[in-house]
């Protein structure tokens, strides 16, 4: 609405923001860059840091009975005021005016950037911030170049054993208090606080205490400095050399989107990216540091199948026609597929084509719940249930049929089964290795060594999440994009693709060249996904179904943005 | 490793938190100043007793009680002892008056820095701290022996002072 | 007034004016409720529990009193920042953490007339809706809390506090909260975060002006011990009548409280602005001490800007401006603004030729640096850098580029930090320095420019006893 907007000059220009909206955002919206340390969107603001001072103006106020001239454009004459004010906190309202490129914006920054390096170690060659810190990045844009400080630098903890995942660095700490905050007010775990006062003043946690929550990483992401640092991450890699990757967390089902950094076909960290309908600007620990799996030793990387001595590799074109002609021989009743909702949509939906191809009609997903942390953590710790019920057209919550399928197996009612993207075996499962031995055939296609696919007569060695490229939906109904990060290992293939060779060695005929196509192919066949493309999926996703489902996170953020506590 | 508080030291603290309807947590100086008279100084302990008392992180106990110099961590001597340094005081002789003491009781002043605020003689006797303005200019220099102010305190009569306690 | 006799020595100056000091050091004045009551105690209470608070706040409005804790700010005006609308709880907190290095008034009146200080209380704080109160009293003066307490202990018996007032259907709850030796507490956001049990990090301002967002996030008032004894006397004489002392814009009478080189150091309560500097020194203190000649003048708390003694102002005399010499500022909050420096809280600190400046600035350099809270960037970083620099100085272990760095570590300082705290620090400096440059430059040396420093070293070579 109109008279919501208020006109607002930024280095002499005018322009329109909702009133209310803070200084700062105003200038990010009109593409002037405000440097700060302290503010955060989606935390509270103390305005400590003092980098983000501008000068401010707005119009004098008039004498009684005088009127202010108006410029030709409607607006008044603007008054700057000698004392800076910060951008952060301070919210723009009608004719006001801001200058960042003014002389006293200049020197105010020039002056926070001096004193907040006076006492700071500048051990950059070691420091794992380098090349993403606030402190080097505004120091080239708003410092002097010299340093006048000639005294002895205060001495505090280095290398503080904060908790089991973060490790702190106090002489590099610039005091924004952005970590205090998070786990105060986003991880409800306020176990870090500033002790001693003034320049001696130190990031601590209490003797006995740990941050070691199961968000505790967050704060490495917002420490703007090399203060807090990831134990996993570590002084494995410069920054400059990661490759950046954009994707989604497949720990669970909220579906936290990711950045994902590699080097040389090896990820270093996983960190979140911003989405505000899923994940705000965090994720847990578990989900971030699930990665190294990817690199394991126990990755398959050959197909094999088993002969009397054990498995031994063989061609894709010997195992794929293995498995096609092993079950073909089977009638379809006597097959069962036991697929994953861990699995793209793409992938599942040339199961539901293979499993329309054998005729089966036992198929179903292996279900896999915990608890709900009241945070980002879904109780669905499948990341792509709700996928799985719309592709493979599950008439009931996935994972029902699994004991019935158990029960077939062991009444030799079913005599084949293939098992793609889970160990049966596994707690979730349910499988006995003495079960899966009933069976006259038994394939899988998995990423990793595991006990099913030591049962299993062919093993297809297939993809990790963070190597293949598709879509999921997550818990509360969003469709969103997976990319591949690194190189499938050996010869290894991404699902869709073994599962495609599989249906043309059954039916002999052409299939999809890439998993876009896969896409158009489900869009045809299940109207949830009717007029879509793979590639038109924005990367923050989008709502395929609506599920009236919340995430307890957001919500609190949204109540604290509705009171002004935030941004957002 | 836990704070045995008498029971009517608790029931004192009980009392001091119903004046503070609206938050526990502001309770947090009491409470502390309360345990710091009955022990002579705040423990680690005495943190967690205090965070436990009020419903509080222990952290949030311990960056209220580094802040504020009037709390100490460490125990000091029988008889504690604030010298004032600001202006007033130093053109009046405290820098003398801290230093007499210190000769007097056998103390490095030395010793005494950021992170050592105040120095214990050795029999344990007193503790001797330099401290910002006790506002009491006028009568100048002045130091606080335990609760007690005493006023134109002139470097030579440190000795009378200290007799005043032994 | 004629029976009101006071301890040998300690009579008032013929050209006080006793008010709220009317019973310090008064012979046979006790701080109990019982004596308080002979002098006419709790009246204005009575009087004011019958009121409209609005005509309270009228009064003093018209009375035109000005916060005595160091900004100067009018009080009444302060009283009706709390917006109309609010629904919230009002909370009433006076600020007894005298702790602006030169004053020392409010202790007395702690000590000695408790009860003025709660009657003062009771009537703000019908006033402004408050019916929950807080004394937060400094941490250094334990006798002060243990008076208060014992006189509210007897207020509330007697019925002037506590449930229905006077007869009457208000209801107030006062506490005293002990603070534990922080200076930054005398901000009042600083100390409303102490209150609520956190680090005393001032608020930024907006949104959080007490007034609106306070203790708890609710409305509070926060009004210095003297400004709010003020409110009893204003109730007594009528804002009018209470306008008529001291001078226009500058009304009332306050506190003087002197100490350093003179030979007498004391507190003088006076009509504001009716007396001056030079008669402060010469008539109240005795002058300075044999065969010294002034150097300087701190004259409103050791943040205040330093005054020269051979420094010329010009102020504004009726229509006219006018030079006067250091002597002849009167000690009003507008004139001593005219002469760039300030009323602050009272404190006057006079320093001699004796005194060596960099001693003086270094000293205070020292206070600034302990008692910064560490909050914000400038004032953490900047003040404990002006010390070391000071410190140097003193040592004679600086060069002359020192001091422009000096300078202008306090110009990055000032006006940009979250609180006052940072015009408090950089004041100082920036005055000591601009008046005394030459004094400064001379305990440098110039072969010391650019020369690394050892600061431990330093600081065992350094004088800094003066």
């Amino acid at each position: 609405m109109a008279d919501d907007l208020v006109n607002v000059q930024i280095d002499g220009t005018w322009h329109q923001f909702p009133k209310g909206t803070r200084m700062i955002e105003a200038c990010r919206q009109a593409g002037v860059e405000v440097p700060h340390y302290c503010y955060h969107p989606k935390l509270s603001s103390p305005g400590n840091c003092r980098m983000c001072l501008v000068e401010m103006g707005m119009p004098p106020r008039p004498k009684p009975g005088e009127e202010l001239a108006r410029d030709e454009d409607g607006r008044l004459p603007i008054q700057w005021m000698p004392r800076p004010v910060i951008a952060c906190a301070n919210t723009v309202s009608e004719n006001l005016g801001i200058r960042t490129e003014s002389a006293l914006t200049k020197s105010c920054r020039e002056g926070v950037m001096e004193l907040l390096l006076i006492n700071h170690p500048l051990d950059c060659p070691i420091c794992d911030q380098a090349g993403e810190c606030r402190l080097q990045e505004f120091s080239v844009e708003h410092g002097t170049g010299g340093s006048r400080f000639r005294e002895d630098k205060v001495k505090k903890p280095k290398n503080v054993d904060i908790g089991p995942r973060v490790r702190l660095d106090d002489e590099r700490c610039i005091m924004c208090s952005r970590c205090i905050r998070f786990t105060a007010e986003v991880a409800d775990d306020p176990v870090l606080g500033f002790t001693e006062r003034g320049s001696h003043t130190t990031l601590a946690v209490h003797p006995g205490r740990r941050l070691e929550n199961n968000y505790s990483l967050n704060t490495v992401d917002i420490c703007p400095v090399g203060a807090l640092t990831s134990t996993d991450f570590r002084f494995q890699m410069r920054v400059w050399f990661l490759k950046e990757t954009e994707s989604i967390c497949t720990g669970c089902g909220r579906g936290c989107n990711t950045e994902v950094s590699s080097r040389e076909g090896s990820i270093l960290r996983q960190t979140p990216r911003e989405n505000n309908e899923v994940n705000s600007t965090w994720m847990c620990d578990q989900g971030r540091l699930d990665f190294h799996y990817v690199n394991s030793e126990a990755r398959l990387t050959q197909p094999l199948l088993k002969g009397s001595e054990g498995h031994r590799a063989v061609s894709w074109e010997i195992a794929v026609k293995t498995l096609a002609d092993k079950l073909a021989g089977f009638e379809s009743s006597k097959i069962a597929i036991i697929a994953s909702a861990r699995l793209t949509n793409e992938d599942l939906y040339l199961v539901r084509r293979l499993a329309q191809q054998l005729g089966v009609k036992e198929l179903d997903v292996i279900a896999r719940f915990g608890e709900d942390d009241g945070y980002l953590v879904a109780a669905d710790r499948n990341p792509n249930s709700r996928g799985a019920v719309l592709v493979l057209g599950l008439d009931s919550d996935p994972g029902s049929r699994i004991s019935g399928i158990r029960r077939d197996i062991e009444s030799g009612k079913i005599a084949a089964l293939l098992a793609i993207g889970e160990d049966l075996t596994s707690p979730e499962g349910g499988f006995s290795p003495a079960l899966l031995s009933q069976l006259e055939f038994l394939g899988q296609i998995h990423h990793t060594a595991n006990a099913t696919a030591d049962a299993a007569v062919v093993v297809l060695p297939g993809a990790t999440s963070f190597e293949k490229s598709g879509s999921m939906v997550n818990v509360t109904g969003r469709l969103q994009r997976l990319a591949p990060v690194v190189p499938l290992p050996g010869e290894a293939r991404e699902d869709w693709l073994i599962l495609r060779d599989l249906l043309q060695a059954l039916d002999g005929g052409n299939g999809a060249g890439s998993s876009d196509e896969v896409f158009t192919l489900l869009a045809h066949e299940v109207s949830a996904f009717e007029g879509r493309t793979l590639a038109s999926i924005s990367p923050l996703g989008e709502v395929l179904i609506e599920t009236g489902e919340t995430v307890p996170l957001l919500e609190r953020e949204k109540g604290r943005i509705a009171k002004g506590e935030i941004v957002g | 490793m836990s704070l045995s508080v008498p029971a009517d030291i608790e029931k004192e603290i009980d009392e001091r938190i119903t004046h503070y309807p609206v938050s526990r947590r502001s309770a947090v100086l009491p409470v502390l100043h309360i345990l710091q008279r009955h022990f002579r100084f705040l423990s680690e302990d005495a943190v967690s007793w205090t965070a436990a008392k009020l419903g509080l992180e222990p952290i949030q106990v311990l960056e209220v009680v580094t802040f504020y110099p009037g709390f100490r961590q460490e125990a000091p001597g029988k008889v504690h002892i604030r010298v004032c340094r600001t202006l007033s005081c130093a053109m009046a002789g405290s820098y003398e008056l801290l230093d007499n003491l210190c000769q007097a009781v056998g103390i490095d002043a030395s010793h005494m820095g950021h992170h050592h605020p105040f120095a214990v003689s050795e029999d344990g006797r007193f503790s001797i701290e330099f401290v910002e303005c006790l506002a009491s200019c006028g009568s100048a220099p002045v130091c606080l022996v335990e609760d007690e102010l005493h006023e134109r305190v002139s470097p030579e009569t440190a000795p009378d002072l200290l007799a005043r306690y032994s | 007034m004629s029976n009101v006799t006071y301890i040998s020595g300690k009579e008032p100056h013929s050209r006080e004016h006793r008010l709220i000091f009317r019973n310090i050091d008064r012979k046979g004045y006790d701080p109990g409720l019982k004596c308080y009551l002979k002098d006419g105690g709790y009246e204005q209470l009575k009087k004011a529990v019958t009121m409209e608070p609005k005509a309270i706040t009228d009064e003093v409005k018209a009375a035109g009193l000005r916060g005595r804790g160091g900004a100067g700010f009018p009080t009444g005006l302060k009283w009706t920042f709390i917006p109309p609308t609010n629904t919230k709880p009002v909370y009433l907190i006076c600020n007894a953490d005298e702790s602006e290095p030169g004053t020392f008034k409010d202790r007395y009146i702690m000590h000695q007339d408790p009860h003025q200080l709660l009657e003062g209380m009771a009537i703000a704080c019908y006033a402004v809706g408050a019916k929950l109160a807080y004394i937060y009293v400094r941490e250094e003066f334990p006798h002060a809390a243990r008076i208060l307490e014992e006189a509210i202990a007897e207020a509330k018996k007697a019925g002037f506090l506590g449930k229905g007032i006077c007869g009457s259907t208000f209801d107030l709850e006062l506490y005293v909260h002990r603070g534990a030796g922080a200076y930054i507490c005398g901000e009042e956001t600083g100390l409303i975060e102490s209150l609520e049990g956190k680090r005393p990090y001032p608020r930024i301002k907006p949104p959080f002006f007490p007034a609106v967002l306070g203790l708890y996030m609710s409305p509070t008032i926060v009004n210095n011990v003297e400004s709010l004894c003020h409110v009893k006397h204003i109730l007594a004489m009528g804002g009018a009548e209470y306008a008529k002392l001291g001078t226009p814009n500058n009304t009332g009478t306050r506190i003087l409280c002197v100490s350093g080189d003179v030979q007498k150091p004391g507190y003088f309560e006076v009509q504001v602005g009716k007396v001056t500097l030079g008669e402060v020194i010469q008539d109240f203190c005795g002058g300075l001490k044999p065969g010294r000649k002034l150097q300087a003048v701190i004259p409103g708390g050791s943040s205040a800007k330093v005054l020269r003694a051979d420094e010329r102002f010009k102020l504004k005399r009726g229509d006219e401006m006018v030079e006067i010499g250091l002597e002849d500022i009167p000690m009003d909050f507008d004139s001593l603004a005219a002469c760039g420096s300030m009323a602050g809280s009272g404190g006057v600190i006079i320093i001699d030729d004796s005194r060596k400046i960099s001693w003086v600035l270094n000293n205070i350099n020292s206070f600034y640096a302990h008692e910064s809270c560490g909050q914000c960037t400038p004032c953490r970083e900047g003040s404990l850098w002006m010390k070391k620099i000071s410190d140097r100085i003193v040592a004679g272990k600086a060069s002359p580029d020192d001091v422009a760095t000096l300078e202008s570590v306090a110009n990055n300082i000032e006006g940009k930090t979250i609180c006052a705290f940072g015009e408090a620090c950089s004041w100082p400096t920036q005055s000591f320095i601009r008046k005394f440059r030459a004094e400064l430059v001379a305990d440098t040396r110039e072969e010391l420019a650019g020369v690394p420093v050892n600061h431990e070293t330093t600081l065992a070579a350094a004088n800094l006893k003066n």
